[in-house]
């Protein structure tokens, strides 16, 4: 199994590649479609995902910079929508799913899942930081097979998601509001906490999300 | 629910771990990246390396032990202690920390928050206060390990560091500190009512009961503790038992 990990500039990349190693996959950091670069990591950047079976969009990091960042990888992005390979899309890299974020004044995303990212209530402490529970929503879902209800997951952000679609949500958090904590449509998946940090249940995430890859 | 943190805090000097627990277990009993992992399998919800190493060789160490903390650790940690600007901001956080923790480089020159914060995003960004009594509702920020007092006003100095951009507080009651008799409840309260920012209460815990005191009383969101973790007296896990049976959220 190959997994792309993209180096949009700014994330942690070492944790989500040793994360997927872990999971069981043979990991690329890539920084663009393009010519190779050198990547904000060192020296371990390749170019290009087109033999990866599957792409990951971690992040940090604010939404225009991702999208910014992003929009050197068209051919990636394409292969996706054609469903060639499957998206996982990590914190912010989940947010950058949705057609649309307020951070930063209005942002377009990259529309994968209809809905919009809004900021955290007043009400509660941001970021939200930490580790919380989540709650499952009954359905077919796939990133939360073998996932109790109830399992904690490390969060960090200060914006969360609202889709259009319900169907979309397959586990929810609640901070100050109910929002999405796992979302998944198709070959695209997203995930509000950090998979990479979040121990053993992490772990059993990216295994779920490694084996629908191979599908 | 959102869970409290619990946070043992490792000091680290040359690459090594001063003041380690004495696991049995460990093949080094030195090396802090063995150390962390320990206590991510007690149940550590996060880890603070506080490197306390003077000489200049001090860049290298840290950066090697960074890059291997991430490559075995699968909880977030937090590296402090000689932080000196944005440069060094930008290197730890790219070898794979999950946060920096500045002190006395922040209250310096503020401007490395806001920078920091900027570029890699505020949850990066920690802010250690070193505070000091001073008066019936006023505490002091010291800075260079607690050595040099500043004369600012340390509820002041968190509101600024927040509104600078700072993602968390880490709060050090230098009066406390060592004492093993508590955290400071007031300072702590006071501190996580005037923010909106997590705020992690750090100095003085003997036992579990005070940090069930520093979250419940001083409405802090994560507590931090390195001696009674060290010498085993507890477990990571036994301090939680205890904080749930209290009625705190904890994560088991």
């Amino acid at each position: 199994m190959k997994v792309a990990v993209l180096d949009l500039g700014l994330g942690n990349l070492m944790s989500m590649k040793r994360g997927l190693e872990r999971a069981g996959a043979d990991v690329s950091l890539v920084n663009s479609d393009e010519g190779p670069e050198m990547g904000s990591c060192g020296t371990c950047c390749i170019s290009g995902c087109a033999d990866a079976d599957a792409v990951v969009m971690p992040g940090v990091g604010s939404f225009k910079d991702g999208m910014k960042a992003i929009s050197k990888f068209t051919a990636t992005l394409n292969e996706i929508k054609e469903g060639k390979a499957a998206l996982l899309g990590v914190c912010l890299g989940m947010q950058m799913l949705f057609s649309r974020s307020q951070e930063g004044g209005e942002c377009e995303g990259l529309g994968l899942i209809k809905g919009k990212v809004v900021r955290l209530p007043m009400t509660v402490k941001v970021p939200h930081m930490g580790w919380n529970s989540i709650s499952l929503i009954s359905g077919n879902h796939r990133l939360t097979r073998g996932i109790k209800d109830g399992e904690y997951f490390y969060f960090v952000h200060s914006y969360y998601c609202v889709p259009e679609d319900r169907n979309t949500v397959s586990a929810e958090v609640e901070y100050g509001v109910k929002m999405p904590a796992i979302v998944e449509k198709g070959n695209v998946f997203g995930t509000q906490f950090h998979p990479e940090k979040s121990g053993p249940a992490g772990l059993a995430v990216l295994k779920n999300f490694l084996e629908e890859a191979k599908r | 629910m959102l869970t409290k943190r619990i946070i043992p805090c490792l000091d680290v000097d040359r690459g090594r771990v001063v003041k380690g627990i004495r696991f049995q277990n460990l093949r080094d009993a030195g090396d802090p990246v063995e150390q962390a992992l320990a206590y991510e399998r007690q149940g550590a919800d996060e880890i603070v390396f506080l490197d306390i190493t003077a000489s200049s060789d001090r860049r290298d160490t840290v950066l090697d032990m960074v890059k291997r903390t991430a490559y075995e650790l699968s909880i977030p940690f937090t590296v402090g202690g000689g932080i000196r600007g944005y440069s060094d901001v930008r290197k730890v956080l790219l070898a794979g920390a999950d946060k920096v923790s500045l002190n006395t480089s922040a209250v310096l020159n503020p401007n490395v928050i806001s920078e920091g914060a900027g570029i890699f995003g505020s949850q990066c960004i920690v802010i250690a206060i070193d505070a000091k009594r001073a008066g019936a509702d006023r505490w002091e920020v010291y800075i260079y390990g607690g050595r040099k007092s500043t004369g600012i006003d340390a509820v002041e100095w968190a509101k600024q560091a927040e509104m600078m951009g700072a993602g968390e507080i880490l709060l050090t009651s230098m009066d406390y500190d060592g004492s093993k008799d508590g955290y400071d409840i007031s300072l702590t309260r006071r501190i996580a009512e005037s923010v909106n920012i997590p705020v992690i209460a750090s100095g003085g815990a003997g036992n579990a009961e005070h940090m069930r005191r520093a979250l419940a009383d001083g409405k802090a969101d994560a507590v931090l503790a390195a001696s009674i973790f060290h010498y085993g007296e507890y477990t990571v896990g036994q301090v939680k038992e205890y904080l749930l049976r209290a009625g705190i959220p904890v994560r088991i």
